[in-house]
């Protein structure tokens, strides 16, 4: 049931509208950073604004909307944010990737491939890649302009000069269609080259009032130099639920003796395996 | 075997059961009525209006029952609600000039025309706690004189910069012809111009202006500040109405306004003048509005021509981009949600590096 007292998806049209725009320059321009006037939601800032505006100017009635959290569906603040769908919008939930029309995420990338026609809404804490590197957005906004970008070549190169290796373990910057620098969000490089896709792509900064997008097949580089090529790493471990080999992992720790198992991050896709027949290690027969 | 833990929906829903006991207390006690709030607790319901931007001492009130006297959570449910009023339309610039005040001191001269009203201020109460009268403070002697007196309205309070204007001896501020920008509609941008950077002070976060404020005095850009006037009171609220075809009243706002007297600017052939801070800000609340003045100053280094000094509340972009407490405890408090995921890869790495340096030790 909708609650009445709102307009579809909470944002009036009005609001909708002015982030329909801003998310159309941002696919227009793929990768750049589309200042947009962020409302104040009624969650808190930090918490997914930015996605959640991105995704209530995408939904429509007839949408199936799935909500995930570091890849659960039944993370609290994943929750959260479906419930919050459900009560204003009224859209139907699903937690199954394929069924769903538009996937809120926080922190992953589904491992089941995402097609045509879906559209992947990342919630951003931080859209600006170089902001680390330069804490002034007039500075930033000059140097993506004249794409400036030898500051985070030299920053890549010192990691390498100084642990022996890029030592950026998420949110791994990546260049879109060899014009932009983009930050992909707190995503593990692991998911990097699944940013070349079929689906939309689309970035929400709540905070930092930024909107910005991948485009389907469009395509996005992970940076890296020739003698230390990029790697999509993962913990070295099959999952001890489903026995999938390529899928990010979750260490759970288990006891206070060093105890560990693995387990998919993406909750979905370790169940759809299960339900598969699909079996590792630790699972019990009766797990589905 | 290992289960994951779900429950999520279930945690959510004790966890709000849990808080709304919790909000209640003890019910031995008598409930907070808003009005009581409202009433006795209105240098809070001041803050959380000035920071949620928004006048309503009722909803203010209402807020901070919701919040448990957490103001800041209070000012995030003010927020939340005011970004989904429609907007009517601007109002007529106020005229703080014609405030009907409850308070208007100036330390830069003993008298005034107006004269000094000291009004309902801590500043000369001793800090005894109130141990033997609860808090109530002292008995009322004699008649209070309330706002808008007969005899206090009949005279004029003519600002203190007005004054000091009409020798010259402070810069001028020409009124702007161009509309003002609105923050609250269109994305921050910088360099940000005087009009938009006030309008992020005055919503801004008390503690915050008051530590930049404080850090100038201190040395870190200063500019030393005198407080010309500071004045708290009513002002009316017009608006043009096109079917009237002039513009109406259309309620009245509690204000604190300060203007600051600074060190003055001059060159060989522009005399020497002071300059001015500013600060305004909703209902009574006077450490935010001195602090917004000072801050205001620090920031005009490069318009009065000024050396940067590198000082923090020079700094616009450092300023305006962390004045926000709804922005930054929203960002600060969202450390609390789950990041195993980026924790996990970093951990994968820290032990890779770490095996491979291993590895060449061992060789």
């Amino acid at each position: 049931m909708t609650d009445a007292a709102y307009n579809f998806a909470y944002l009036d049209e009005q609001t909708k509208r002015m982030i329909r725009r801003a998310i159309l320059k941002g696919v227009a321009i793929p990768g750049y950073q589309v200042p947009f006037a962020s409302r104040e939601m009624p969650m808190p800032y930090g918490w997914g604004t930015g996605g959640v505006q991105v995704t209530a100017a995408c939904l429509t009635p007839a949408d199936t909307l799935k909500v995930i959290d570091q890849g659960a569906d039944d993370t609290t603040n994943a929750v959260s944010i479906r419930r919050f769908f459900q009560r204003t919008a009224g859209v139907a939930a699903t937690e199954r990737t394929a069924e769903a029309s538009v996937i809120q995420t926080r922190h992953r990338i589904p491992e089941t491939p995402l097609t045509e026609g879906q559209i992947l809404v990342y919630q951003v804490p931080i859209p600006e890649p170089l902001r680390f590197l330069e804490p002034r957005e007039t500075e930033t906004r000059r140097m993506h302009a004249l794409e400036d970008y030898g500051l985070m070549h030299v920053k890549l190169y010192e990691d390498i000069a100084r642990n022996g290796a890029i030592s950026t373990a998420y949110a791994y910057p990546v260049k879109v269609e060899g014009r932009y620098v983009m930050d992909p969000s707190p995503v593990p490089k692991f998911d990097n080259p699944k940013l070349e896709s079929p689906a939309i792509q689309l970035f929400g900064a709540g905070r930092e009032q930024r909107i910005y997008a991948i485009p389907p097949y469009t395509r996005v580089v992970s940076l890296d130099f020739e003698d230390h090529p990029f790697e999509a790493s993962k913990a070295d471990h099959a999952c001890d639920l489903c026995g999938a080999e390529e899928s990010y992992l979750d260490e759970v720790i288990t006891d206070d003796a060093g105890g560990r198992i693995f387990v998919c991050s993406d909750t979905d896709f370790c169940a759809g395996r299960r339900a598969g027949g699909h079996r590792g290690a630790l699972a019990a027969e009766d797990v589905a | 075997m290992y289960v994951a833990v779900k429950g999520g929906e279930k945690a959510i829903d004790a966890a709000h059961d849990w808080l709304a006991k919790e909000r209640r207390g003890d019910r031995a006690v008598a409930e907070l009525s808003l009005a009581q709030i409202r009433e006795q607790m209105s240098l809070a319901v001041n803050r959380v209006m000035a920071e949620g931007s928004l006048f309503d001492p009722d909803l203010a009130a209402l807020a901070i029952k919701q919040a448990r006297g957490d103001l800041i959570e209070a000012i995030f449910l003010i927020r939340a609600y005011r970004t989904t009023l429609p907007r009517l339309g601007a109002s007529r610039p106020v005229d703080t000039g014609a405030m009907r005040c409850d308070r208007r001191i100036s330390a830069t001269f003993k008298d005034a025309p107006g004269g000094q009203v000291l009004g309902p201020t801590f500043d000369y109460t001793h800090r005894l706690a109130g141990l033997q009268t609860g808090g109530r403070g002292g008995r009322i002697r004699g008649r209070v004189p309330v706002c808008g007196d007969a005899t206090d309205e009949a005279v004029p309070k003519p600002r203190i910069t007005d004054i000091l204007g009409r020798d010259g001896l402070i810069q001028d501020e020409p009124p702007g012809e161009a509309e003002p920008p609105d923050m609250t509609r269109a994305p921050m941008d910088y360099p940000a111009g005087r009009a938009l950077r006030l309008q992020a002070l005055t919503r801004g976060d008390e503690g915050f202006l008051l530590g930049m404020a404080y850090s100038t005095q201190r040395g870190y850009g200063r500019n030393h500040p005198f407080v010309g006037e500071l004045r708290i009171g009513t002002v009316e609220v017009e608006m043009e109405v096109p079917e009237l075809g002039e513009a109406v009243c259309v309620g009245e706002l509690t204000l604190t306004e300060c203007e600051t007297v600074n060190q003055f600017a001059g060159s060989k052939i522009e005399p020497a003048q002071f300059t001015r801070g500013y600060g305004l800000v909703i209902g009574q609340t006077e450490r935010k509005a001195i602090s917004m003045a000072l801050v205001d100053r620090a920031l005009r280094w490069e318009e009065l021509g000024e050396e940067d000094s590198g000082a923090p509340a020079q700094d616009a972009e450092f300023v305006l981009g962390h004045a926000d407490n709804i922005q930054a405890t929203g960002f600060l408090e969202h450390i609390k949600l789950p990041h195993y995921v980026d924790f996990q890869s970093e951990l994968e790495l820290v032990r890779r590096m770490r095996a491979e340096a291993a590895r060449e030790a061992a060789e």
